[in-house]
């Protein structure tokens, strides 16, 4: 399944990047994936931007505009004029409440 | 169970927790030790939560466990103290020595706590010092689930306490692999799904939070269907108004159900489309089998309404998802959104015209 890519706001500098390979293990849509010992965009559209990748490159060559891609948090942030927040308790955003530990 | 949040001296009162079955000696204090076998009441608390019931006072007290008789070489492992989470992990460790790290994520489970920030860098630094876990291991890794590193920062959290984060897999399941295979994870491992019965367990949560919207909007329906322009009937409210509501909430929990279901299959990548597209399929299939013996107008209300109704319920399962960014849901509902309020305006204005002058115009 694939969502809308064109607006992915993903930015990766492999200038910056060492080669750790941490981006790729922490993807859960595999959008690293490591060439030549650095990390390279293998697929940029199935990006989701949690941020995880961003949070742990310890070079900072992954800049991504993190948040929960979900209608009813963005349209509550609508309604109250602010940030989309996340106003679930738990199980409905991004909460697979199968199989995540 | 208390909230303690621990302080070196590991917190004797979770020893009352029934899934606590003892505790272990260590240089810092005592440990409890948990179960690895769930309960019946365990299952039946996972059930009730997935129903939306309770969820919220699901949690366990964070702090250090274990499971077996873990020893300084042990691995630790980090959860979140939703108890679904907890549960989870301790019973794919059945037979395996053990600690668990368990955060207080205000009983949210570790993706979600993971996007909030709660599971986060400063909270296991926080939970590794008050456990005094440098003084109850030897090795200085912990295994944090895949899923909670939106929140944590692996080299923020070596600088802040010396512990190296090792990410485990996705899935609890794969755990034992992943121990078993030195800490390795195949890439397999590391991918985040979202097949036919990740989806389904989701409907009962999302039905839930959305029913009584639904119920609301059936409830005025039944109501106004009394009016026409011969003053308010019940014959109305028996006709007109039940069918309204019934039409409401049948399109509610085909899209709630059947939007989850047919997600793969359903054309387009935005949701709002694909729920629309489901939506016109639901109004079209019940009008050529003649199940709608509205007016015309009604009809034709029904038309506007129904794709309305399916195409915001479907928009709203971006948020159960585990593929949409934030930026193709803005993306999405910039068009969506105006769509579906001028689909409700057409559509309610359309039924409210068709009470009035339904029956003069032949309509
Ligand atoms: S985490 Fe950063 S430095 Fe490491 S491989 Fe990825 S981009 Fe390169
Ligand atoms: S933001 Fe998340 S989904 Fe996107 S590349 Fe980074 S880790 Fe992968």
């Amino acid at each position: 399944m694939r969502y809308i890519e064109d607006v992915v706001s993903l930015e990766f500098d492999e200038k910056l990047c060492n080669g750790c390979g941490m981006c790729a293990a922490v993807c859960p849509h595999a959008v690293f994936e490591l060439v030549n010992r650095r990390a390279s965009l293998a697929d940029r559209g199935a990006c989701m931007e949690c941020g995880a990748c961003a949070r742990n490159c310890e070079q900072g060559a992954i800049r991504v505009r993190a948040g929960t891609g979900c209608a009813s948090a963005v349209l509550s942030g609508m309604l109250s004029g602010g940030e989309p927040s996340c106003g679930c308790s738990g199980d409905k955003s991004k909460c697979p409440p199968d199989g995540a530990p | 169970m208390t909230t303690s949040t621990g302080d070196g001296a590991p917190t004797l009162e979770r020893v009352d927790d029934p899934w606590v079955d003892g505790s272990l000696h260590t240089d810092a204090g005592d440990v409890p030790r948990v179960r690895t076998i769930l309960s019946a009441s365990d299952r039946l608390g996972s059930m009730k939560a997935r129903w939306g019931i309770g969820r919220m006072d699901y949690r366990v007290t964070p702090g250090l466990y274990a499971t077996g008789n873990p020893s300084a070489e042990s691995p630790v492992l980090v959860s979140a103290n939703y108890k679904m989470s907890f549960d989870r992990l301790r019973a794919v460790l059945h037979g395996r020595d053990a600690w668990i790290l368990v955060l207080d994520t205000d009983g949210i489970n570790v993706w979600c706590a993971a996007g909030k920030g709660t599971f986060g860098t400063d909270e296991i630094v926080r939970r590794v010092q008050s456990a005094a876990l440098d003084r109850i291991v030897s090795h200085r890794t912990l295994i944090v689930p895949q899923l909670g590193a939106p929140g944590v920062s692996a080299h923020g959290v070596r600088r802040s306490c010396g512990f190296r984060v090792v990410y485990g897999p996705v899935r609890a399941a794969d755990l034992p692999a992943f121990l078993d295979a030195g800490l390795k994870a195949q890439p397999e491992m590391r991918r985040v799904k979202f097949d036919l019965g990740d989806r389904v367990v989701l409907i009962p949560v999302e039905m839930v939070s959305g029913g009584r919207y639904a119920l609301l909007v059936a409830a005025g329906l039944l109501l106004l269907g009394g009016l026409s322009s011969g003053g308010y009937s019940l014959a109305g409210v028996r006709t007109i108004g039940l069918t309204g509501a019934g039409l409401v909430l049948g399109a509610f929990l085909c899209s709630a159900v059947l939007g989850p279901v047919l997600l793969p299959w359903l054309p387009g990548r935005a949701f709002s489309v694909k729920g629309a597209v489901l939506g016109l399929v639901l109004i079209g299939a019940l009008i050529a089998g003649g199940g709608l013996t509205d007016s015309r107008l009604h009809v034709a209300a029904w038309v506007f309404m129904v794709p309305t109704i399916a195409s915001f319920i479907v928009m709203n399962f971006t948020g159960a998802s585990t593929y949409t960014s934030l930026s193709g849901v803005v993306r999405e509902m910039h068009f969506a959104v105006p769509a579906q309020i001028a689909g409700a305006v057409v559509g309610f204005g359309l039924w409210l015209t068709g009470l009035f002058v339904a029956g003069g115009l032949g309509l």
